[in-house]
């Protein structure tokens, strides 16, 4: 079964991402608040990942529910940082450069 | 159309059911780079002295890794396209410019690693700061570098039953499913790149 489907515009997606990738080196070093900065980076990565999936992928031109099976991981994913967010605020732990020389004090001083 | 025929084709994805099959895998396999990426972030956040990735790692080979990536998304989409106009030599050709590409993004990768390795940076040591920035970096590179790795095999078999001639205009929809594992690693490393390196 041959689809009927018009190619899309690959090297215009190209393109795309070979922009949005420079654009997102380029946001890093800009001289704002590192929130907006990544609030930034992130938009642009869900771009990127959303041309590819839906042109290259072709998940544009597939059945509808194909693309609900695709999104499933996003929503789980994004919940999933969202009950992390107890762990972090419980454990604030600053392990500096762990350096396998200096023996672990516990048991020195047993 | 008879009416008892047996296997009812897939009601998702009419070519084949191995397509469904591929979907549903990486949906799966995102599951799992979505719960290290979590766990990045989660560990990130709760850490006092994380260094700044983008200074410790360095940006502009991995800006390049990037680009590879990308063109090599598009030569598979090439590759496809040619088939399906029929053109079998075309696809050999655009086939074998990916597994270059992929090839090339694994040789950066190892090179990338190694200068990290000797700058003392290990699963459990970090020179510049939190040590399990190590452990998250090198979970999450090597994981994606795995799929990486068996991605250029997938496409050297698909290859090779290319130039034995199983491919043609009227069948090519493992070369289709070849692709979509294909874009996801490429999908997966910009969400990689971002989080791990940008951020």
């Amino acid at each position: 079964m041959t689809d009927n489907h018009k190619e899309p515009n690959y090297m215009g997606v190209f393109y795309l991402l070979a922009v949005l990738t420079a654009v997102e080196i380029g946001v890093i070093y800009l001289p704002i608040g590192k929130l907006i900065i990544g609030f930034m980076l992130v938009s642009m990565a869900l771009v990127k990942a959303a041309l590819v999936a839906a042109y290259f992928m072709h998940l544009k031109f597939e059945k509808r529910t194909l693309g609900m099976i695709a999104l499933t991981p996003l929503v789980i994913c994004t919940f999933l940082m969202f009950m992390l967010l107890p762990d972090v605020a419980g454990t604030p732990h600053q392990s500096s450069a762990k350096t396998p020389e200096e023996p672990s004090s516990s048991l020195s001083q047993q | 159309m008879a009416a008892a025929r047996e296997p009812a084709e897939s009601p998702l994805t009419p070519e084949s059911w191995g397509k469904l099959g591929m979907w549903i895998f990486l949906a799966g396999d995102a599951m799992s780079f979505g719960a290290l990426l979590a766990g990045y972030g989660a560990i990130r956040a709760g850490s006092t002295d994380w260094p700044v990735p983008s200074e410790v790692l360095g940006i502009s080979l991995t800006a390049f890794m990037t680009f590879l990536l990308i063109c090599s998304s598009l030569s598979m989409v090439k590759a496809l396209s040619a088939i399906r106009h029929g053109d079998a030599k075309g696809m050999r050709n655009y086939l074998l410019l990916t597994i270059i590409g992929g090839v090339i993004f694994l040789g950066c990768q190892a090179y990338e690693w190694t200068h990290l390795i000797d700058a003392g940076l290990g699963l459990t040591t970090n020179p510049f700061g939190n040590y399990l920035f190590g452990t998250t970096f090198f979970a999450i590179t090597g994981f994606h570098g795995a799929h990486v790795t068996a991605g250029v095999i997938y496409l050297t078999c698909i290859m090779i039953q290319g130039i034995r001639g199983k491919y043609s205009a009227a069948d090519n929809n493992k070369v289709e499913i070849l692709g979509l594992y294909w874009h996801f690693v490429d999908l997966v490393w910009i969400m990689v790149f971002t989080f791990v390196y940008l951020l």
